[in-house]
């Protein structure tokens, strides 16, 4: 693991929502590639690091699998886009706009989009 | 459909086999609208396969083998009466009366009627367990006899003969065969090689008999056959005999109109296909050729196909002698002759290679000139498809014996073809055709067979058309993909290869150093499967974890609505009264769905993330292990009853079921690997659609590769007979690792056996024979998996490091998932839909 990482292994990493920063879980909770599922007010966030340690947050619910389950996929790269893929049907997501990449429109017709959360490490002054 | 313009003349068609079938192509092809065609057929099915009759054994289909598509015959307006056989010809009033009692008026007629099995007139030859081997419903009706048969012998010792015993052999029945004259495949090959050709058929377990006569069938009370006596005074006891002592051309039809016939039968044509009659003509087996022959073989079937067409469409064509080359596709025994394979032509000189010890004969005809005539390779016919095409060429470019001599002796690899040489005899395509059809643009060779029909018919040129194929794909800076992914331009088997050679054990390495990205969902469980098959520790640790599917990194398999189910493993399909009760009481606690699996196991479903752990302490407290139904490796080895209760059976299948699921359990894979074992020939488990599948003998246990059910059903080919327990587990456990080792991802057995180069030879001589000298490596991976096998519920279960991704949400984790919701049905629960979070779409 890189020095950086270790740094910031307990550090906490935060969502916005409705205006405000939440604490949701430590920087070493997260596994490089892997995601982990967030309640966020009755809402879920998928919530994912890569191996560089860059953090991503999109909706849990996978609008073609009809299931909370996103959190559960795999990460990676498609040509420079950073993706999820849907651990149901592996549709490909880009992290960091929601877009689908596979399909256009999601099967209840609805643009194939995943909402997306700010997220960031907190800083330590707000500890 | 035609429209009715111009008055059509009408072309009839006797005979819907092989040649009849080539004969309609190729005139279809020709001929404009104006004639209508009518097909009569003896057989309740339209022509199909019957080179590659003996495969419906080993699991072709009906289907598989049918040569002419419901398609072709609308596309063309044929008129096709199947079961209806013509009876007469009346050639005054150019009619055709069928079985059915009509009366077909003819402008054309075409006698395609093939050949009738001889059967030698000795008495008892008609008792009930009497077949012949012909068509299709002989060939279901010998194996339904099979079932219950112990002893068969196939009279005739020629080439249909051994197809014949080898697939009795296959089928479970002790064989004999019968051969009158003083070698094996008399017509083939010669003295040296048909000594060579007995020993390795008798290594297969078939009893020889030459020299011998069969001079009487008894049946028993029943009216069955029960033992055969022989000239040389031999008596056999035998419940089943196959009679393969030659055809005879069914000529009747001619001969019963005045039609002339050969001396020996044969329809007599000229070299236009043409008999007597103007009206009339008459091709493949039940015709005499215009050089005096009756060719039993189907290439000089579809070149009298062609011919015939020809002349009826242009009035142009000749067929005025064939090749009689042959191939045996019998299990395990390589014979090939081809032209002069006797040497008869003047001043013809023989090249003889001789290897006892390995079993090789080969022998090369060679004329005056220096042209290659002919030659009989027995034990190792490799270079049957380049040598074929030599046939009558250009003196040969260099001295025979360098063709002769395995490649590593004789340097310089294979002799160059040249561009007019036949490479497949079966449809006369020559190089010239197969590059062409490359520069086309047809780049694998099924593109290449489609469309040049190569390779299409007896299937002995197929190899070479490979290697011709990436030759020409070579010489015109084509590659061929198959790299993995975006991510990874190396093939799975090449990853696996780095891997194990680097020694590397995470998967940023390999991706910095041999890949690009970030990785997908299609290399990074690919990865994680050679890591964990290479025994590299738990998958949940380290940089592992990041990698697997999401049903491995659960070790459960995700359903509808993101419940997990629970698969226990229980081995061969035995479980005790106590278990089935653990795991009732386990399904009930925890308000799980279950079932019965088509594994012969229980799944539980329904399961949330959370609950995992504590279903799986309760699961492994009482005994149960990991299924795997998550991960590509091994699942189930089913088995049958078997001997110990059935009262057919004649081993312990459910013992030796157990025995091999126990030693695969955790076993990571190119794709999952299935498998079964009965306990005799009625095959209750279904072991021949596995990827590996035993069956047991009287002696032992046949072991069957490459089956699959699934998307594309395949039946498994036996790789090897009558086994012991020791060699058939050694065996297996090198098929298993060679398969790991090279195989594509989620590359079932089935086209990974299909693509090896040399089949399931090639697979036999690499495990059996150890000709990669591989097999003490494959041998040392197995015993490292057995020996670094650990439960993967039990170790996640004592580490609470990997317990930890157990949770519905990592911010809340007493909270079950909130959206795994179920409903009541039948009796249990199944899963609800949910909807998702309404969608504004944020900046
Ligand atoms: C549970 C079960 C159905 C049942 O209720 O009986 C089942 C369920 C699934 N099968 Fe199956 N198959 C089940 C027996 C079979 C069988 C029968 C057998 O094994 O004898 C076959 C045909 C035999 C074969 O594989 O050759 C079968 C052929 C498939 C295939 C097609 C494979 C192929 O090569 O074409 C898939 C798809 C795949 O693997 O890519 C598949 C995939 C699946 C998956 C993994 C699909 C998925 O991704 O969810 C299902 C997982 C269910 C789960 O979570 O447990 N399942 N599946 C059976 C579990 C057997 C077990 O105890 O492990
Ligand atoms: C097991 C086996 C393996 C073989 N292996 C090879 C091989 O490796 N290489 C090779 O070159 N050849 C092989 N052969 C031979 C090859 O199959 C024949 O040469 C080829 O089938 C001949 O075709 P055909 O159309 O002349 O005859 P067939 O295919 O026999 O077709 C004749 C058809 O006419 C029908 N018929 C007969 N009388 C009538 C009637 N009065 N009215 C209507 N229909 C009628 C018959 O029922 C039959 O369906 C093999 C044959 C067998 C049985
Ligand atoms: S396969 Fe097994 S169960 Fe079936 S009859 Fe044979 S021994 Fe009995
Ligand atoms: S030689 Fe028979 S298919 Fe090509």
């Amino acid at each position: 693991m890189m020095p950086a990482d270790e740094i910031r292994v307990a550090h906490e990493i935060q969502l916005a929502h409705d205006g405000a920063w939440h604490t949701v879980c430590r920087y070493g909770d997260l596994l490089p590639g892997r995601g982990v599922a967030v309640l966020l007010r009755g809402e879920q966030v998928a919530l994912f690091r890569d191996r560089a340690g860059e953090l991503y947050a999109v909706q849990n619910y996978d609008p073609f699998g009809g299931a909370y389950v996103l959190s559960r996929g795999l990460t990676g790269s498609r040509g420079d886009v950073p993706v999820v893929f849907s651990p149901m049907y592996k549709q490909a997501f880009d992290l960091r706009t929601g877009v689908c990449l596979d399909e256009e429109t999601a099967p209840d017709g609805t643009p194939a989009r995943l909402l997306v959360w700010p997220v960031r490490v907190a800083p330590p002054a707000t500890r | 459909m035609h429209p009715a313009t111009a008055p059509h003349r009408h072309l009839v068609l006797v005979g819907h086999g092989m040649v009849g079938q080539r004969f309609l192509e190729t005139f279809h092809e020709q001929a404009g609208p104006g004639w209508r065609v009518t097909v009569l057929a003896e057989e309740p099915r339209p022509a199909y396969d019957r080179v590659h009759l003996t495969s419906w054994f080993s699991g072709t289909t009906d289907e598989e083998l049918a040569m002419c598509t419901p398609e072709f015959i609308a596309e063309h307006g044929i008129d096709l009466r199947l079961g209806e056989p013509a009876t007469a010809i009346d050639r005054e009033r150019r009619e055709v009366t069928t079985s059915a009692g009509r009366t077909l008026r003819y402008d054309a007629l075409v006698l395609a009627t093939g050949s009738y099995p001889f059967v030698p007139p000795v008495p008892g030859h008609d008792a009930d367990g009497c077949h012949v081997y012909r068509t299709l419903d002989d060939l279901a009706a010998i194996k339904a006899e099979a079932a219950t048969a112990r002893t068969g012998a196939v009279v005739g010792g020629g080439l249909l003969g051994l197809e014949a015993a080898g697939a009795l052999r296959a089928l479970g029945v002790r064989t004999h065969v019968v051969e009158f004259a003083p070698r094996l495949m008399a017509l083939q090959v010669d003295d040296a090689g048909g000594h060579l050709l007995r020993r390795k058929i008798e290594e297969l377990g078939v009893t020889v008999h030459t020299g011998a006569g069969t001079e009487a069938i008894s049946a028993g009370p029943d009216g069955r056959v029960r033992s055969m006596a022989l000239s040389d005074g031999t008596e056999l006891d035998v419940d089943l005999v196959v009679f393969s002592a030659g055809v005879r051309p069914r000529d009747q039809l001619a001969r019963a109109c005045g039609l002339p016939v050969g001396a020996r039968g044969g329809i007599v044509v000229d070299a236009a296909c043409r008999t007597e009659d103007p009206h009339i003509l008459a091709i493949g087996e039940c015709a005499q050729a215009a050089d005096g022959r009756v060719y039993g073989l189907v290439a000089p079937g579809y070149a009298m196909a062609e011919t015939a067409a020809r002349q009826l469409v242009a009035q142009e064509g000749e067929f005025t002698g064939g090749d009689t080359s042959t191939k045996l596709k019998l299990l395990g025994v390589d014979v090939a002759s081809f032209g002069d394979a006797h040497g008869t032509t003047d001043g013809a000189l023989d090249v003889v290679y001789a290897n006892s010890r390995a079993g090789i004969y080969k022998k090369l005809v060679v004329g005056s000139d220096g042209r290659l005539l002919g030659g009989v390779l027995v034990g190792d016919t490799d270079d049957y498809a380049t040598l074929r095409p030599l046939l009558a060429g250009a003196p040969l470019a260099v001295p025979p014996e360098r063709l002769l001599l395995p490649a590593a002796a004789g340097a310089g690899g294979p002799a160059p073809l040249p561009d007019e040489a036949v490479v497949c005899s079966c449809h006369n395509v020559s190089k010239a055709v197969v590059r062409q059809a490359v520069a086309d643009g047809n780049t694998s060779v099924p593109q290449v067979k489609k469309c040049t029909k190569a390779g299409t018919g007896c299937g002995s040129c197929e190899k070479l058309l490979g290697t011709i194929v990436s030759e020409e794909l070579a010489a015109r800076g084509v590659a061929t993909d198959r790299g993995l992914c975006e991510h990874f331009t190396h093939t799975r088997a090449e990853l696996y290869e780095i891997i194990r050679v680097k020694g590397i054990t995470e998967f940023s390495r390999l991706i910095d150093e041999h890949g690009s990205g970030e990785g997908c969902q299609i290399c990074k469980p690919a990865v994680a499967s050679i890591l964990a098959g290479l025994a590299n520790g738990h998958i949940l640790d380290g940089e592992q974890a990041a990698l697997q599917d999401t049903n491995d990194h659960f070790l459960a398999n995700i359903q509808r609505g993101g419940s997990y189910s629970v698969v226990p493993r229980i081995p061969g399909g035995e479980i005790t009264p106590e278990g089935l009760i653990t795991i009732g009481e386990i399904a009930r606690d925890f308000g799980l769905y279950t079932k019965i699996t088509g594994g012969q196991r229980i799944d539980m479903f329904g399961a949330r993330v959370d609950d995992l752990p504590r279903i799986w302490r309760r699961l492994v407290d009482a005994g149960f292990e990991s299924g795997h139904a998550y991960g590509k490796s091994l699942r189930t080895v089913k088995s049958c009853v078997g001997e110990t209760w059935c009262r057919y059976g004649v081993q312990d299948s459910v013992g030796l079921a157990v025995e091999l699921e126990l030693r695969y359990r955790g076993l990571r894979s190119p794709h999952k690997i299935k498998a079964a074992v009965s306990g005799c020939a009625r095959e209750c488990a279904e072991a021949q659609s596995k990827d590996f599948g035993v069956i047991a003998t009287a002696e032992g246990w046949n072991l069957y590769v490459g089956g699959n059910g699934g998307t594309s059903p395949r039946h498994a080919d036996l790789l090897a007979a009558d086994l012991d327990r020791p060699t058939l587990i050694r065996t297996i456990d090198r098929f298993l690792m060679f398969y790991i080792r090279t195989a594509d991802r989620l590359e079932r057995t089935a086209p990974w056996v299909a693509r090896l180069d040399g089949g399931l030879d090639r697979l036999r001589d690499v495990i059996m024979n150890d000709s990669l000298g591989i097999c003490a490596d494959l041998d040392e991976l197995m015993r490292r998996h057995i020996a670094a096998y650990e439960d993967e519920w039990a170790a996640t279960l004592a580490d609470p490091d990997r317990l930890r991704r157990f949770v519905s949400f990592v911010n809340a984790p007493g909270v079950p998932d909130p959206a795994v919701r179920f409903t009541p049905e039948r009796g249990q629960i199944r899963p609800v839909r949910v909807a998702g979070p309404r969608l504004e779409v944020r900046a």
